[in-house]
């Protein structure tokens, strides 16, 4: 998979999304492991879908800066943290349920919202 | 990733063990915690976990030369150092030596979205990243259950939090995981199912509004450990763990004397006094004289020279010195001197073993050779009996180890005088007895040696004066009325004294009497004799009338047988009827 090449990549923001913000996610995992690799494309194929052309992914490997992990607050792997827009959100795992990352990163209101 | 960490265990048969350098908990645990392993503290919030994990960091960085991790999963580093600012430990300086490392991860409930599968490789990825930082052989987890209110897969959870423990191990380093105390186990999350090889619990109870920390060694895989109770103490030089019990009846005894400073009580104690290092027991009731007692005894150990660690647990140091100087003791000198240390305190400001703990404390720092406890009852108030009888045993063996000659003080009823309400009368060695003595309306004061272990010991009264000279001791009155002190004693002593002068006085008019009679019997005996010697004179002298009347007769018969021609010479008499005359004038 390209989560290593992906580490350096930024996808740069284009358009705008739902409110008009740009949207900048970080992806931290740890190595090749299957769940990072899970995760990654998951997240992918959910920005793809509904945020096309207005975010950016970071992915960091802890084991290569394993320094970063404090700054995040990271404790899981893999997490993904929503940095823009604000606020601040986090979800671990490997993201397999579209819907549930949908509202977990306020794409969709929660099922008791609407 | 992970690479073996120097502490090898399989080389050595016996468990190797990483010191706390823990007052106490090393000699509890004999030696410290198992070396590379990791130990479950746990206990109840507010016990003082995170103070003896965060102790055993520091003091492994500063004392073993074993740099730590602390992993604060509670408190931020701002407040870990404030928090342990207080006991003297300088974090931050020891960041900056590279001897430490603090790493705060905060796991906010709510702000994480679970979704899918996810292990906490990021943990682990953190801590091995501070490991290596620093070298870190010492590792403190603080408290990760906090990751069961974060996160919400408990399965993925207790997995991991297994996986981190055998991690740790495989890393080698000596690790303390705090967990906090759950309803009916250990810890609310059973970490002790993973944590095998060690585990200590702290507690905190409050009993009659007396707060009192304990510890306990509840496991220690392959090792030999202290299975009670201990209490210990946070104070400003960190934590100290009471392991009294540990100790047992291994001490060595002396033979050297130690003057009680009472003349006549050492003439009492086979005339030298108390042994050295042996415990000794003053009981009394009220006012009879128990800490007047003691004063003399530390006030004649500070002229030889020698430390007093003296606990007030009635009086203020100064009220002491005061009411001593009233019996002509002065102590101040030897407060100024630095002999005589005094330490007062309330009973009811801890719990017993609190001030356990402080006296415990106190003698390691002054490390003197008399401590005098008055009164040690008051101390009782602060636990239950069985509490007390533990703590006063434990703290007798404490001072008997370091060879300190003690000195307790209990008060006791008139009705209860020889009993102890902690039942330490079997722990001490010598134990005397004030009471007081009410006769003829008024209150004295008496003493005996109730018993002394290894010494011919006097076993009579003495009655007790407090005079301005101290304390004096003098024989009581023992006669068929009883036992008497004070004026009852003079007065039965004066009324004693006119019966010896009236029984000698009628000894000398019997004597006279006697004299006087053999004289008059002397008299009689002379006059008798002279009327005796008259008697026998006239007598002698009627005898001799009578042998010279018959002489005279005797011749004149002769001359009448002369006359009457007589020729049958010898034939004559005969005739006569006198034939043995002749013989009994030849006789």
């Amino acid at each position: 998979m390209k989560t290593s090449a992906a580490a350096k990549k930024k996808e740069a923001p284009s358009g705008s999304g739902p409110g008009g913000e740009s949207w900048e996610l970080r992806l931290y995992v740890a190595g090749q492991s299957p769940k990072s690799v899970a995760a990654f494309a998951n997240l992918k194929k959910i920005c793809e879908e509904h945020l096309a052309g207005k975010y950016s992914i970071e992915v960091i490997d802890l084991l290569k800066q394993p320094q970063l992990a404090a700054g995040d607050q990271i404790v899981a792997i893999p997490t993904l943290v929503r940095k823009l827009p604000e606020p601040l959100r986090r979800i671990v795992g490997d993201l397999r349920d579209t819907e549930r990352a949908l509202v977990g990163l306020n794409l969709r209101p929660s099922p008791t919202e609407v | 990733m992970t690479k073996s960490v120097g502490h090898s265990k399989a080389a050595h048969p016996k468990l190797e063990k990483a010191p706390t350098g823990i007052q106490g908990l090393d000699e509890i645990t004999g030696g410290g915690l198992p070396l590379g392993r990791p130990t479950l503290v746990c206990g109840s919030a507010g016990c003082g976990k995170t103070l003896l994990a965060m102790e055993f960091l520091v003091r492994g960085a500063t004392e073993h030369d074993e740099p730590g991790v602390f992993m604060a999963f509670e408190e931020t580093a701002e407040e870990l150092g404030k928090n342990v600012r207080s006991l003297g430990f300088d974090l931050d300086a020891l960041c900056r030596q590279k001897k430490l490392r603090l790493d705060f991860v905060r796991i906010e409930r709510g702000q994480i979205e679970e979704n899918g599968e996810y292990d906490l490789e990021g943990l682990f990825i953190r801590l091995g990243h501070a490991i290596d930082a620093i070298g870190a052989k010492r590792v403190v987890l603080d408290t990760i259950e906090v990751l069961f209110s974060g996160l919400s897969n408990t399965a993925i959870l207790r997995a991991e939090i297994q996986r981190l423990f055998r991690w740790l191990k495989d890393r080698g380093v000596t690790a303390i995981i705090t967990g906090e105390r759950g309803e009916g186990r250990l810890t609310r999350h059973g970490l002790e199912e993973y944590v095998s090889d060690c585990v200590i619990l702290l507690d905190h109870r409050v009993i009659d509004q007396v707060s009192t920390r304990r510890l306990r060694v509840v496991k220690y895989r392959g090792s030999a450990h202290g299975t009670n109770e201990y209490p210990f103490l946070i104070d400003e030089d960190g934590l100290s763990v009471l392991p009294i019990t540990s100790l047992g009846l291994q001490y060595v005894v002396s033979d050297e004397r130690v003057p009680t400073g009472v003349a006549r009580l050492d003439t009492m104690l086979d005339g030298q006094g108390y042994y050295r290092g042996s415990t000794v027991l003053v009981t009394g009731t009220a006012g009879s004289g128990k800490s007047s007692m003691a004063a003399h005894f530390a006030d004649a150990a500070c002229r030889r020279g020698e430390d007093v660690l003296y606990f007030a647990f009635e009086e203020s140091p100064s009220q002491i010195v005061r009411n001593m100087r009233s019996i002509g003791l002065d102590l101040e000198p030897w407060v100024k001197k630095g002999l005589l240390h005094f330490h007062a305190s309330r009973s009811t400001m801890y719990g017993l073993e609190m001030h356990l703990a402080m006296m415990h404390k106190l003698v390691r720092e002054i490390e003197p050779r008399i401590v005098v406890i008055d009164p040690m009852n008051n101390l009782s108030r602060g636990g239950s009996h069985q509490d007390v009888v533990s703590t006063m045993t434990r703290l007798v063996d404490f001072l008997k180890l370091q060879g300190i000659t003690a000195m307790l003080t209990s008060m006791t009823s008139q009705e209860r005088l020889e009993e102890t309400d902690s039942e330490v009368s079997s722990l001490v060695d010598t134990w005397l007895l004030l009471r007081d003595i009410e006769l003829g309306g008024e209150r004295n004061r008496g003493m005996y040696v109730l018993k002394s272990r290894g010494m011919p010991h006097s076993n009579q009264i003495r009655e007790f004066h407090l005079t301005s000279r101290g304390i004096e001791l003098t024989d009581v009155y023992l006669g068929a009325e009883g036992v008497l002190t004070g004026s009852a004693r003079v007065s039965q002593e004066a009324r004693e004294k006119a019966a010896v002068v009236q029984r000698q006085q009628e000894v000398e008019a019997k004597e006279r009497e006697l004299q006087r009679r053999r004289e008059a019997l002397e008299a009689r005996i002379t006059a008798l004799r002279k009327e005796f010697e008259v008697e026998s004179q006239e007598m002698e002298r009627r005898v001799g009338q009578e042998r010279s009347r018959a002489e005279v007769a005797k011749l004149e018969r002769v001359r009448m047988g002369i006359s009457r021609k007589a020729d049958d010479g010898a034939g004559g008499p005969r005739t006569l009827g006198r034939p043995r005359k002749p013989q009994e004038t030849h006789a």
